[in-house]
């Protein structure tokens, strides 16, 4: 949209009494002796560019929940990662301790836990479906497609982000069952988390992500399921680009956790 | 003697001090203490009469930073200096303390505390620990340390439910625990260290007054945690020599205590 | 935020209270997390006097129970420790005085993410079930303390209560752990967006400033909690090692796992956890002080933007400081110095608080409504409680004076007394924001004067009993009147003892005009009184008009022929300009 329009239903203001040379509005402060020119923000005019927050709510522009979405997404996965912080100086304090023997000889137990090669492979599957799932949250914006619904020439955005997003979904599925086959080739191996402490850390690390990655999964699905329903566009792209977030952040999670157990040990 | 005897000031009620380290340590505690005492009683001074006060008309709005900078920066500059000041003194005691280990000629005790009594256990003549297993462990059967028999060393290991030491001689007690974390705590030494199953601590102190003393336990280990206590007894050199031999001779006349 | 209108069918008084039971809506959520508090609140008062009269007196028989076994002592204080912590200090200030006023301050219609926030309100309420059930199950309640160190939060046959109970406490504690940080989610997306217009960072409460930084540092926390709850239920159920070492013999069975943990890597995640969450305790009340000390005081918070600060400081701060509960746990020396110095440092924010505080209320002859009563008990109790956070900062004392009863009066003193000084400012002040009535002012100040004295009579003293020596957690102090040297010393502190449970038990009863005043005022019928305290912040703005906020909070502007009445106290409310209110000022106050 260009800055300069202002469509009506986005300017339901009730009528005030503004005297223009008091501007209070933000970052501007009080500012009635001349400092600065008084500027109408309501419009976005100016060659400022549209100043969204400085409206009532629920008139913020296209992308007020989006963005709502988008920093509560940010602090719940800041504070995901702290869990993720702390089994991993777990990890690390864990490699280091050892113990005095009774012949005072200094024993540090640490037996590295072999990763199964698949662990690669689904490497490669995670971060492919990253990528089929960053298409999918593009598609949601694109402007063309978006006002080719509103005119009611077909779905072309739910059908795209659909496409991708299955495609998501697929891949993801093959990397749980793949780390579910790494977690059978090391039980045939005889071990098992209770093995010894890398292996300890080896499942623990390996199911907890796999546990964030099926509510992502489920995140996926949700997103599927309303993209094949009459909500409104704002709600799908909230919904497809928070769970696609997710799906980003916990790739990199990943690449970091492998790194960790494939070198870290 | 009385154990409830203060130190030297009667308004703050601490025990009796008994250890070399403790009166520095005393001091600085009296010290922070008085200075607690008395910004508390200023900050509500001032807040009484701050509520009582009715102040003149406002000044202009132009010295609203020497307002700043007189009840706050001023203020906090002034406590960061006490701070810093009692941080030193502080700091200096801990590293006194708890730096450096004990002198290698400092006496070897190892106190190990279980679910809920304290043993206490002396080297012997060979000046050596014997090695313990916990597998061997059983206070039922008159060896709850768990000292392996095949060892050597472990033969002239005294092992008693009291510690005795003598007055003017640095220990340097070994900490250890068998099933939880307790606390080893001698108030009237002003000492305290949790042991840590898996772990071995050591701390080290000069007593220097003969008495009897309490040993608590200070880290909650279980239901009977409040009457984990010892008796820490402190003789004068002489006697702890007397005590010493007999033990020993009991000990390797294959009797424990 | 209108009350719904009265319906004169019962049938739908039902559907409405059902409604209000599902509702999404944050000032129904608010009411919940107040209850799911209060509950808490009363249980964990009881479980704490029951403590305190066995103490003084350890062969008093409970009603219908006969006598406080040692386990049962220990049990009673773990519990009273994790339901006032958790659910009492973490909940009411912040998810409830938050859900229910938090909004209205900055002009928002609602929270960020309403169903998430009534999933937040509901997971806390299993919470609280799950706890309480511990203390019916075989074994009972856990005895480690609210701090659960292993290894005897690890092995059942460390104590009774370490099975079952312990798996409840945990499974309890985990699910709060979830419903924090989902709470606190909400409430940092809704600050950072749902802001109406002109409401600036600057121009932001102090309340909401401290639940804005309490919710970071709950995020970063409870996520830490969890992780560590975690490796907890490994080391109990899947036979992991995490924070037990190779070999222990606990009960006189050998326990043997793989590996090297230690018990001091619990320590240091519980407390990287635990600390931050005193904090978050006690912040939203600090923001309030500030805010109702300036409102009755008729001046601007002095130092505004300093207290923003400080506010953000203590937050920072407070994640660097976990080692000073942990000086003689095994730590490094070294260390020991280290978080010395950092709690040294936070003290300094704290200080410039306070210094704000008596700046603000210096000379202006305030108006004493019980709120204000309470904002400046908050003030004294918080610097008698926090006076001793240096002195235990400093290894060489703590070594001392750690788990004694100095800690034990300090605590209390400024999260037990203060934080719940800042839970009553806050009922009092919003009271008629969120019933449209009034509270009866002379028995808030019976409630105020009473209570503030119970604080101090009940806990003063235990600094005398800590420096005397008494430990934290025993059950007893003289058991079978033994003459052994621990015996006797711990024996001259039970008369102290005595006085204080008496004391505790007056600050139980102090509490009744409070109690008294909320029923009778629910009783009488709502009469809506527009801003009784006169009060700038938008809580207090109509309903009715779309709000825009036009400057910082506590605007009186003094014009320069502005008399002071007869007895040195601003006429009426003298001028003041609230936040939503478009007219200009000819000399407003910069700050």
């Amino acid at each position: 949209m260009p800055a300069t329009l202002t469509p009506p239903e986005l300017d339901r203001r009730p009528d005030r009494l503004h005297d223009r040379d008091h501007d209070h509005h933000l970052g501007e402060g009080d500012n009635g002796n001349g400092r600065r020119p008084p500027t109408d923000k309501r419009t976005g005019g100016n060659g400022e560019g549209d100043n969204w927050s400085d409206r009532p709510h629920g008139h913020r522009g296209p992308r007020e929940r989006l963005s709502q979405a988008r920093v509560g997404m940010f602090f719940a996965l800041g504070g995901d990662l702290m869990f993720f912080v702390a089994l991993v100086s777990v990890f690390f304090v864990t490699k280091s301790s050892g113990h005095f023997d009774p012949y005072s000889r200094w024993i540090n137990e640490w037996l590295p836990t072999a990763i199964p090669s698949v662990l690669w492979l689904n490497t490669a599957v995670l971060l492919l479906s990253s990528v089929t799932a960053e298409i999918a949250r593009q598609a949601m914006f694109h402007e063309h497609d978006a006002m080719d619904e509103w005119f009611g020439f077909g779905r072309p955005i739910s059908k795209r982000a659909t496409l991708w997003l299955s495609l998501t979904l697929l891949l993801g599925g093959l990397f749980l069952a793949g780390q579910w086959a790494a977690w059978d080739q090391l039980a045939a191996q005889h071990v098992f988390f209770r093995t010894n402490p890398s292996s300890h850390f080896f499942y623990l690390i390996t199911v907890t992500h796999a546990v964030h990655l099926f509510l992502g999964i489920g995140g996926l699905i949700a997103a599927i399921m309303v993209l094949q329903g009459r909500r409104s566009l704002a709600t799908r792209q909230v919904l497809v680009d928070s769970t696609v977030w997710y799906w980003h952040v916990m790739g990199v999670l990943w690449i970091f956790l492998f790194l960790l157990l494939e070198f870290g040990q | 003697m009385s154990l409830l005897q203060p130190s030297s000031s009667t308004f703050w009620p601490l025990p009796v001090d008994a250890a070399a380290h403790g009166p520095a340590m005393d001091a600085h505690l009296r010290l922070n203490l008085w200075i607690a005492l008395a910004l508390v009683a200023l900050a509500h001074l001032l807040l009484l009469a701050g509520l009582a006060r009715r102040r003149a008309a406002r000044q202009k709005a132009g010295q609203a930073w020497q307002r700043l900078l007189w009840l706050e920066w001023l203020p906090l500059a002034a406590l960061t200096v006490l701070f810093a000041w009692l941080a030193v003194g502080s700091e200096r005691l801990w590293a006194v303390e708890r730096f450096t280990g004990a002198d290698p000629a400092a006496m070897q005790v190892e106190v190990t505390g279980m679910q809920f009594a304290w043993y206490f256990r002396y080297p012997g003549a060979d000046a050596t620990f014997g090695r313990t297993e916990l597998a061997l462990a059983s206070a039922a059967a008159g060896n709850p340390l768990g000292l392996d028999p095949t060892d050597p060393h472990g033969a002239d290991d005294l092992v008693t439910s009291q510690l005795v030491l003598p007055a003017g001689r640095e220990v340097d007690l070994t900490l250890r625990a068998q099933d939880v974390i307790h606390g080893f705590a001698v108030p009237q030494m002003r000492l305290k260290q949790n042991a840590l199953p898996g772990q071995t601590q050591h701390i080290h102190f000069t007593p220097e007054t003969p008495g009897d003393y309490a040993i608590l336990c200070t880290q909650v280990c279980g239901l009977g945690h409040y009457r984990m206590q010892a008796a820490l007894r402190v003789l004068a050199p002489a006697e702890f020599e007397r005590w010493l031999a007999a033990r020993e001779a009991g000990v390797s006349n294959g009797v424990q205590p | 935020m209108s009350a719904p209108a009265v319906d004169t069918l019962s049938r739908s008084r039902w559907r409405r209270a059902l409604r209000g039971i599902v509702s999404t809506h944050h000032r129904n959520i608010g009411f919940g997390y107040l209850s799911i508090s209060l509950l808490a609140l009363v249980v964990g008062t009881g479980l704490s006097l029951i403590m305190r009269l066995h103490l003084a007196w350890p062969d008093w028989q409970l009603p219908l129970h006969g006598e406080v076994l040692p386990e049962e002592y220990l049990a009673l204080v773990t519990m009273h420790g994790t339901l006032m912590l958790f659910f009492v200090l973490t909940v009411a200030p912040q998810s409830g005085f938050g859900n229910l006023i938090l909004p209205a301050q900055i002009g928002a219609r609602r929270m960020a993410f309403p169903r998430l926030n009534a999933l937040g309100m509901w997971l806390t309420l299993a919470s609280l079930l799950t706890l309480l059930t511990a203390f019916f199950v075989p074994g009972g309640a856990p005895i480690g303390g609210w701090t659960a160190y292993p290894p005897l939060s690890t092995t059942p046959l460390a104590g009774p209560g370490q099975g079952a109970g312990m798996d409840l406490w945990l499974g309890s504690i985990a699910l709060f752990c979830v419903a924090g940080a989902l709470s606190a989610v909400n409430t940092l997306t809704t600050v950072v967006k749902l802001r109406c217009e002109g409401m600036s960072w600057q121009r932001l409460p102090l309340t909401v400033w401290s639940w804005f930084t309490a919710a970071l540092l709950a995020v970063l926390a409870f996520s830490v909690l969890l992780a560590a709850l975690l490796l907890l239920f490994c080391d109990r159920h899947l036979h992991s090692g995490f924070f037990l070492p190779a070999g222990e013999l606990v009960n006189g069975v050998l326990l043997q796992h793989r590996g090297d943990g230690s018990p001091l890597l619990w320590l240091h995640l519980f407390w990287f956890f635990g600390h931050p969450e005193v904090y978050i305790a006690i912040l939203p009340g600090m923001g309030l002080t500030s805010m109702v000390l300036a409102n009755f005081a008729r001046r601007p918070v002095f130092a505004y933007r300093l207290m923003i600060a400080t506010t953000l400081l203590i937050g920072l701060l407070g994640i660097v400081v976990w080692g000073h509960h942990m000086f003689v746990a095994g730590l490094n020396p070294f260390a020991g110095t280290v978080f010395s110095l950092s709690s040294l440092v936070i003290a300094l924010p704290a200080t410039a608080k306070v210094l704000s505080w008596l700046a603000t209320v210096w000379g202006a002859r305030p108006r004493l409504t019980t709120a204000m009563l309470f904002a400046l008990g908050f003030v004294s109790l918080f610097i008698t409680g926090g006076i001793s956070g240096p002195i235990l900062a400093q290894p060489v004392l703590d070594e001392y004076l750690h788990n004694t009863f100095f800690v034990v009066a300090h605590f209390h003193l400024i999260m037990a007394m203060a934080g719940v000084f800042g839970l009553f400012c806050a009922t009092y002040y919003w009271y008629p924001a969120i019933f449209a009535r009034q509270l009866s002012e002379a028995l808030g100040r019976v409630h105020f004067w009473g209570t503030l004295l119970g604080a101090y009579a009940t806990f003063l003293p235990m600094h005398l009993t800590g420096l005397a020596g008494e430990p934290r957690h025993y059950a007893q102090l003289n058991p079978g009147m033994l003459t052994t040297p621990g015996s006797v010393l711990l024996q001259a502190t039970l008369p102290l003892q005595r006085y204080i449970t008496v004391s505790a038990v007056f600050l139980a009863v102090a509490q009744l005009p409070f109690v008294i005043n909320l029923l009778l005022s629910l009783r009488s019928p709502a009469v809506a009184v527009e801003n009784p305290w006169s009060a700038t912040t938008l809580e207090w703005a109509p309903t009715d008009i779309e709000p825009e906020v036009f400057r910082e909070p506590c605007c009186y502007p003094v014009t320069e022929g502005q008399q002071l009445g007869a007895e040195g106290q601003q006429t009426a409310e003298g001028k003041f300009l609230t936040q939503w209110s478009p007219e200009t000022a000819s000399n407003p106050e910069p700050e």
